[in-house]
């Protein structure tokens, strides 16, 4: 071929196309939000009630472990308790402060946990595939014979009460879901051209993981595990609420639920107050995931 | 895109090329007995049940710096061999040769190395580019797999944007959903040069393309050939285009070879008679030649059961006994510019009642000297 | 010993091979807590926990599905969001707290309801079709069917919203016929995937309502398993938790075999 020909055939670097703002697909996310003030709201109440379990000891007026007989029971507004006080005359307020503590951290870190192990697996199951994906995910299905409420308390039950078995059996509990979700994620990127194309360079499974597989399963993953962070604060009240997650004298809003429970006929908008708080974090939460799920909804 | 406009076979296979070991006469490729069946599983036990036929046995050379098509129907196993020669998929059986280099044996050819040499282009130009990359990181991502800086690998990246014809300015930093199927394609092309192969696959690599963008990229593909003094084995079902690009064509069907040979004669003379229907099956420019029958009828048998003997005689209408009861085989000693037929009718005294016949009045020119140049 | 009467000297793994052993002969063994046979604690309660589930199950159906039709017809508009709020508020309250709020207004202030247990005093066997016994099931009921109802109405929001989509609609609509025949069109195309989601509820009640039992003494099969964590009786604790996660499983397949039966599309 002369080089005249090669010249006529050499394309034009010019293909008629407008200098774009060019976004990622995280920063078209972020924009999405930045335009949800809904979500914005509720996001800013959930981070408001994190600071405040946080700074707990500067915002609480009382010490949350202080009883006094002469102050039991007592209604809102009385003296300076200004949420009342419960059936052993401590300042409830303070109470919820702190209970917000042990709360808040049995919703996240076992789903935060659970994320990372599951995920892992899944990711490892749909990508390898075969006998890897039979064994990992038959495993998984044994715990879906369970629905979550009961298994939580099954596991408890058999470990026994207190924070950290509370929240092992709540990890436990979240990781076969959140395996689920990563493995048909995965599997389904898995069987794109692209991975395919980054085999054909000879990338090791590792990288191929690392680089294509991660970016493509991480925002169904997580739209995931946030949707299951206002579960994991009901359960993990719950299971206080039964006696077998957090111990007393410990703050915590379901066990407090639990104990003023027998006040109801004395004070029975006190007895209501801890649900409150949960019911509150747990709709935030709520409500902060499906913000972020229909942001995370890009087509592209 | 008449005969005389398909340009002179092999015009640069003499080019000297410094990654070469075998030689000029080495084939760049030598495909023998490949084999893939796929297990169909089923039942409570997930045992297999059945298994697909996808390659049966394909045997064939590619020269280099020639095109070679691959046509066939589809399922007929084109996209598994392109596959199986990336090794993406590893044969049952068979070898593969590159450049005197035996692949993933012993003292061969790692097939890591291998793919450095070898690269391939993906019919759906949509999903082979990873959704959420920059484009020019896709085509960087083979240079950093192989060793190379982030930088290095870049600003590789950036110049074959340039010459697939794209602004690295312009497109580099843009993600695949920003791109037109025409550009994207030109990515996935740039994508494939960047490990500096000297071999491309591409499979069905521009059949998804508009009319206009297909002829677009061809003459990209051609363009490249020279620059990069590229081998192509160049599969697709769409046989025009087939004619345009390829030096040699190989006809498939259920999995084997029934037919390869030098573009032209293969064109003018077809000898098997699948190869026959299938171009008659083309449409004409001329209103008058209408096609008021389908040359070929029904669909090709199921692979997983394919039919005794010649795998065509179900559809062929010079089938005979012989075509049931005997395989015919693919004769290998016509050379690689030979033009070689699996088919009883041009094997003297094979038992088919036209063999004789047609092995008298065409007899299969086996020297290489033979063919145009 | 009591240890050797009960087989507690065997390593764990061989006590559990013959639990299930005897298991699948019928035998639960005994509850150490109370002596009696476990089949006897168990099927009683499951009875219990059955009606209050089934019961809860079909209380938010006949709700959530008026209302999630109406939002999926509305898709977008205030009275949608409303609904919607709705639902979100249905799946994060804790019931156990809804419960506890419950009795404080029916029962403390107003008095007109129950608190807690099953029936009047003294009364032998319950009767749901008298008065008397129904509003012992009014409250427990209520609690529980509300996160059924907040994942029902998204489910028939989404379920309708889908359908009103598809070109039949049109079609139908084209052809001249009624709103309200369509609706009915557009019902009969949404119900199966509801129905799925309202029988894979009825299996989480079941195996879920531990809480809400505790708090009204229901005596089902949470109260029953409750009780046996708190008194470590293990014998009931296994029996139950397995007969739990077998209703459960069974539930989950009846309805994934009913869907295929019912939409062929999703045979593979």
């Amino acid at each position: 071929m002369s080089d005249a020909t090669v010249n006529n055939l050499q394309p034009k670097a010019s293909e008629v196309a407008p200098a774009l703002k060019v976004r990622s697909y995280w920063q078209t996310v972020g924009y999405r939000l930045r335009y949800d003030y809904m979500t914005l709201f509720f996001g800013f109440v959930v981070i408001l009630i994190i600071l405040s379990a946080i700074f707990a000891p500067l915002l609480a007026p009382m010490d949350p472990y202080q009883s006094s007989m002469l102050n039991r029971l007592k209604p809102i507004g009385y003296k300076d308790f200004i949420l009342g006080t419960d059936e052993l005359g401590r300042d409830i307020l303070s109470r919820i402060l702190y209970g917000g503590r042990i709360s808040l951290t049995m919703g996240i870190l076992p789903v935060f946990i659970a994320t990372v192990i599951g995920g892992l697996l899944g990711i490892i199951a749909g990508f390898v595939g075969g006998r890897t994906n039979m064994t990992i995910m038959r495993i998984m299905d044994v715990f879906y014979a369970f629905p979550s409420i009961l298994l939580a308390v099954a596991i408890s039950g058999a470990l026994g009460g207190g924070i950290f078995n509370g929240m092992m059996s709540l990890t436990l509990v979240f990781i076969p879901p959140l395996c689920r979700v990563a493995e048909t994620a995965t599997s389904q990127v898995r069987n794109l051209d692209f991975v395919e194309a980054a085999r054909a360079t000879g990338a090791s499974t590792f990288s191929i993981i690392r680089v294509h597989i991660l970016g493509n399963v991480l925002g169904p993953i997580l739209i995931y595990s946030s949707s299951l962070v206002s579960v994991s604060i009901l359960i993990a009240s719950g299971l206080s609420f039964l006696g077998l997650g957090v111990t007393p004298p410990e703050p915590d809003w379901g066990l407090m639920l639990n104990t003023l429970r027998q006040a109801i006929y004395i004070q029975p908008v006190i007895c209501a107050l801890p649900g409150v708080a949960i019911l509150v974090t747990s709709i935030c939460f709520n409500l902060v995931s499906d913000g972020l799920r229909s942001a995370m909804d890009v087509r592209m | 895109m008449d005969m005389t406009e398909t340009k002179s076979a092999l015009s640069s296979v003499s080019a000297d090329d410094a990654r070469d070991r075998g030689g000029k006469a080495q084939p760049m490729l030598i495909a023998r007995g490949l084999q893939k069946h796929f297990p169909i599983t089923g039942g409570i036990l997930n045992r297999t049940v059945a298994r697909i036929r996808a390659v049966d046995g394909v045997s064939f050379t590619v020269m280099k710096g020639e095109t070679l098509g691959v046509v066939g129907e589809s399922g007929c196993g084109k996209s598994t061999l392109a596959r199986l020669l990336m090794h993406l998929i590893p044969p049952d059986s068979g070898e593969l040769i590159f450049d005197g280099e035996a692949v993933a044996a012993k003292d061969g050819l790692e097939v890591r190395d291998m793919r450095r040499l070898m690269q391939m282009v993906f019919q759906d130009s949509y999903s082979s580019l990873n959704p959420r990359m920059p484009v020019e990181d896709s085509i960087a991502y083979g240079q950093i797999v192989h060793g190379a800086s982030n930088e290095a690998a870049k600003q590789a990246a950036r110049a074959l944007m340039e010459k697939v014809g794209l602004d690295p300015n312009l497109f580099g930093p843009r993600y695949p959903h920003e791109l037109s199927g025409g550009q994207k394609q030109r990515i996935n092309i740039a994508r494939a040069l960047v490990l500096e192969p000297r071999v491309v696959i591409l499979d069905e690599a521009v059949s998804a393309l508009d009319k206009s963008v297909e002829a677009q990229v061809l003459n990209l593909l051609r363009y490249l050939k020279d620059v990069f003094n590229l081998t192509y084995v160049f599969i697709s079902h769409d046989l025009n285009v087939v004619q345009y690009v390829s030096d040699r064509v190989l006809v498939m069907y259920l999995g084997e070879v029934v037919e390869i040979g030098p573009v032209d004669k293969i064109y003018a003379n077809p000898k098997h008679p699948y190869t026959a229907a299938l171009l008659a099956s083309r449409l004409s420019m001329n209103p008058d030649d209408r096609v008021n029958e389908p040359p070929l009828i029904g669909d090709p048998p199921n692979p997983i059961n394919p039919p005794s003997g010649c795998r065509f005689r179900t559809r062929c209408e010079f089938a005979e006994k012989i075509c049931e009861i005997e395989t015919p085989a693919l004769p290998q000693d016509v050379g690689p510019m030979g033009h070689a037929c699996a088919c009883h009718m041009f094997v003297a005294k094979s038992g088919h009642s036209k063999s004789i016949m047609h092995a008298a009045e065409d007899v299969t020119p086996s020297s290489p000297a033979e063919s145009p140049s | 010993m009591v240890k050797k009467a009960y087989g507690f000297d065997k390593p764990i793994a061989v006590q559990y091979g013959i639990w299930l052993g005897k298991v699948l002969t019928g035998d639960f063994g005994m509850s150490i807590a109370t002596g009696r046979p476990v089949t006897e604690e168990l099927f009683r309660a499951l009875a219990n926990t059955v009606m209050l589930s089934a019961g809860a199950v079909i209380a938010a159906f006949s709700l959530a599905f008026v209302i999630g039709t109406f939002a999926g017809y509305r898709v977008g508009t205030p009275s949608d969001r409303a609904v919607t709020g709705i639902a979100v508020i249905g799946v994060s309250i804790p019931n156990y707290w809804l419960a506890i709020v419950l009795v404080i207004i029916f029962a403390v202030e107003l008095n007109v309801l129950p608190a807690t247990g099953m029936g009047p005093r003294g009364s032998e066997t319950f009767n749901p079709f008298q008065w008397d016994h129904f509003k012992y099931l009014i409250l427990p009921i209520i609690t529980l069917s509300l996160i059924p109802i907040g994942i029902i109405t998204r489910t028939t929001r989404s379920a309708v919203a889908e359908v009103l989509n598809q070109d039949f609609v049109e079609t139908l609509r084209a052809k001249g016929l009624m709103e309200a025949e369509i609706l009915l069109h557009v019902v009969k195309n949404a119900l199966p995937q509801v129905l799925a989601v309202m029988g894979l509820q009825f299996g989480y009640l079941m195996g879920g309502s531990i809480l809400v039992e505790t708090i009204f003494t229901w005596p089902g099969t949470g109260f029953l398993l409750n009780k046996a964590i708190l008194t470590r009786d293990l014998p009931v604790l296994q029996g139950t938790i397995l007969i739990l996660a077998i209703i459960f499983v069974t539930t989950n397949l009846v309805i994934d075999l009913l869907q295929t039966a019912v939409d062929p599309r999703l045979k593979r």
